[in-house]
């Protein structure tokens, strides 16, 4: 479709300028013909997305257009542009959604021939968790994006992500319009998943991996694994392992390339196993453990390289369950810890509670809180530095946990401080997207009561997930009697 | 138009009001009984009567292999399902026989063709089962240009079959309840489920509405009183067996 004069009408919309200019399609700034007055008039800023191919062709953007189509309007929440309105595939087709404002991660790339302006480590980890953030969320709503990459990332002004482009996407309930029985490579080469290059639609981890590739990009420059333009460039994904960030860029903490090179495991099943998981770790850098991998600064060397080689050469497509149900199964669990008027039988049940949930979800990652007072600490007493009082209850914590069997389980913990512990637990459960709240069912002495908002209470009613409220089990009781 | 897909009801009664009650809330006006309207189930006159009341009042009705042999039972056989074959004949009146005997194997309605097995050799109740049946039998009804959705039943599993970036057909399990853009510039192929026999280990009843000027298809479950109905095969003195796959669903 060739490009439209500002002032031309299309369908009730009047276009404007030309903001964006791409390979696939035209995006124009639009209104309502009638403007703010028009009842259609959605109230906030629109663009029009027109493929630049139409029907007749048969091209695969027209595809894409399908497929955009049918993720922006089952879509919400804030990481994606919402929906208007769509034209007819026969006539002209075209996407009206939300102009969202901000810029996109090629912002904080150099343009090509440009030296690299080292982002800090609190850049990329505030970037990569915002971009973590979005990518759960569409997951939640059992989409894969698939096609992850800095121009499709845009960041507001508040810092949060907004996903654009869902042409390659892939939505559980839906057919998947791309998919195709000889599972072809659908994506983009430089940012697609090892599993994608096999065919593999709808592994959230895919969308993982991507981070990691913007996360290395944004961190040194360069692209971990360059822009293959063979099939067999592109199958290189499936066995190699990228330089260590470290090598290019010393002054990377190995916190941040333990995150990144985590994110782009050849393997999904060693990678973050969701979204949530990579969002809690950028947003809690001191509890990461740093391995092997976050340290090294030489790459994997040719013997590791060939093996994978060879075990690559029989990796092939396999389908995946639902995105929700995959994430589902590796949920963020959350326990409140009282540290003050709690006895040792209610640490003790919620002790046994955290093994029991933890035990049927092997892949599920455990935060440990506690929310202290601030008055609890005080700037003047050293004793009761903020520093010192955290570290105190952070040693309790650990104390606490050191019976469960935390193998396999990424385990952190957590020193809050708020006058209200209810909202504390709530705000943090929202805010790293915990699945489960396990706490005690009477707090602070306070039993459970039909009409007072205990803790427990006021947490049960405001947490955005499922909480089990613990009571104080045997053997005490027992042996008390 | 939004057109209610019924498929396999079997004789049973409580899962096809329930569906119909569920179509009707859902906006159904127009409603198509793909076959194997009777056979396993122990309300075979009942879900006659109810039948012939939606044909007089402008439903399309099919036939389907246990109707056949519903109509012509075998005179001995082994296996459960045509011995009910027997029964189910002695339980339909002449009106209901007359009925059954005249029903056509496929029909289309707009741009639906409809069947209750393949529509390659609708007569040979070949199973759509897997991609490569599902090609044939759409294959044969798009031979007619003005069809782009063929629907049908027989295997008891709501399937949707589309054409992806490829060649062949892909298969897609749809969630219930989820409407799916069937946009008519593709071909689709659905099997719609069994309203009265289902065998995915779930005992709702299924079939799908689908929305023609909005291109959607859904595919619903809806759960129905498959006690009472296990109690009416008991009843009626079928085998156990029968009884006991609609309480699991299998």
């Amino acid at each position: 479709m060739k490009l439209l004069e500002p002032g031309t009408l299309l369908d009730g919309f009047v276009i404007e300028e030309c903001i964006h200019s791409g390979g696939m399609a035209h995006i124009y700034r639009v209104h309502y013909a009638n403007g703010a007055n028009c009842v259609r008039d959605p109230g906030f800023p629109m663009v029009m997305k027109i493929p630049r191919m139409t029907a007749g062709d048969g091209a695969e953007n027209i595809v894409s257009f399908e497929v955009e189509h049918q993720l922006l309007q089952v879509l919400t929440g804030p990481h994606v542009p919402r929906f208007v309105a769509a034209g007819d595939l026969h006539h002209v087709p075209y996407l009206v959604m939300e102009h969202v404002q901000g810029q996109t991660l090629d912002h904080w790339l150099p343009e090509p021939g440009e030296p690299h302006t080292p982002l800090t480590p609190d850049t990329l980890a505030r970037l990569g968790a915002a971009m973590a953030h979005a990518v759960h969320s569409l997951h939640k709503q059992n989409a894969c994006h698939l096609d992850l990459k800095p121009a499709n990332v845009l960041i507001r002004p508040d810092g949060s992500a907004v996903l654009l482009d869902f042409g390659l996407s892939c939505h559980a309930h839906y057919p998947d319009l791309l998919a195709e029985e000889l599972r072809k490579a659908v994506g983009s080469p430089a940012w697609i998943a090892p599993e994608q290059v096999v065919g593999v639609r709808g592994d959230p981890r895919s969308d993982v991996f991507a981070i990691g590739v913007m996360l290395y990009e944004l961190a040194t420059g360069e692209l971990p694994f360059g822009a293959p333009k063979t099939d067999g460039g592109l199958r290189q994904r499936l066995w190699m392992d990228p330089r260590p960030p470290r090598a290019l860029r010393p002054d990377l903490p190995p916190w941040l390339q333990e995150v990144i090179l985590r994110c782009l495991e050849t393997e999904a099943a060693q990678r973050y196993p969701s979204a949530a998981h990579l969002a809690f770790d950028l947003s809690n850098p001191d509890q990461i453990e740093v391995t092997a991998r976050g340290e090294r600064t030489i790459g994997t060397g040719f013997k590791e390289h060939f093996k994978r080689w060879l075990k690559a050469a029989g990796k092939h497509y396999q389908p995946s369950p639902m995105p929700s149900q995959q994430i589902e199964e590796v949920p963020i669990l959350m326990v409140a810890v009282p540290h003050h008027d709690v006895s040792d039988a209610t640490l003790y049940s919620l002790r046994q509670a955290v093994a029991r949930s933890l035990g049927i979800r092997p892949g599920a990652r455990l935060a440990v809180v506690t929310v202290i007072s601030p008055s609890d600490t005080s700037s003047t007493h050293n004793d009761k530095s903020e520093t010192n009082v955290h570290r105190r209850h952070l040693t309790q914590l650990k104390q606490w946990a050191q019976p469960l069997d935390l193998s396999g389980h990424q385990t952190s913990y957590h020193v809050l401080e708020s006058n209200d512990v209810a909202q504390a637990l709530v705000r943090y459960a929202e805010g790293n997207h915990v699945s489960m709240i396990v706490m005690g069912a009477a707090t602070h002495g306070l039993q459970i009561q039909r009409f007072v908002a205990t803790v427990p209470i006021k947490v049960a009613m405001d947490a955005p997930c499922t909480v089990i409220l613990v009571k104080q089990q045997t053997p005490f009781e027992q042996l008390n009697a | 138009m939004k057109l209610a897909l019924l498929s396999d009801i079997h004789a049973n009664l409580q899962a096809l009001d329930a569906c119909l009650d569920h179509a009707q809330r859902h906006g159904a006006t127009q409603y198509a009984l793909l076959g194997d309207l009777v056979g396993y189930g122990g309300d075979p006159a009942a879900v006659m009567d109810r039948i012939l009341q939606l044909a007089s009042a402008g439903a399309v009705v099919l036939q389907g292999n246990h109707d056949e042999m519903a109509l012509h039972p075998p005179a001995q056989s082994d296996r459960l399902g045509e011995a009910t074959a027997g029964w189910t004949h002695t339980q339909l009146t002449t009106e209901h026989r007359q009925f059954l005997s005249a029903l056509p194997l496929t029909a289309r309605l707009q741009s639906c063709w409809l069947v209750h097995a393949s529509a390659d050799a609708p007569e040979k109740w070949r199973y759509v089962e897997d991609e490569r049946s599902a090609g044939a039998s759409l294959e044969a009804a798009v031979a007619d240009p003005q069809v782009r959705y063929v629907f049908g039943g027989h295997v008891h599993r709501q399937t949707l079959y589309y054409k992806g970036s490829g060649r062949g057909l892909m298969a897609f399990a749809p969630t219930p309840g989820v409407p799916i853009p069937t946009p008519a510039h593709r071909q689709w192929i659905a099997t719609v489920g069994s309203v009265g026999q289902p065998r995915d280990g779930q005992p709702s009843a299924m079939y799908a509405l689908f929305d023609l000027a909005q291109a959607r298809l859904t595919f619903h479950r809806v759960p129905y009183d498959h006690m009472a109905a296990a109690a009416a095969v008991r009843r009626a003195g079928l085998p156990e067996y029968f009884a006991q796959r609609l309480e699991e669903g299998r």
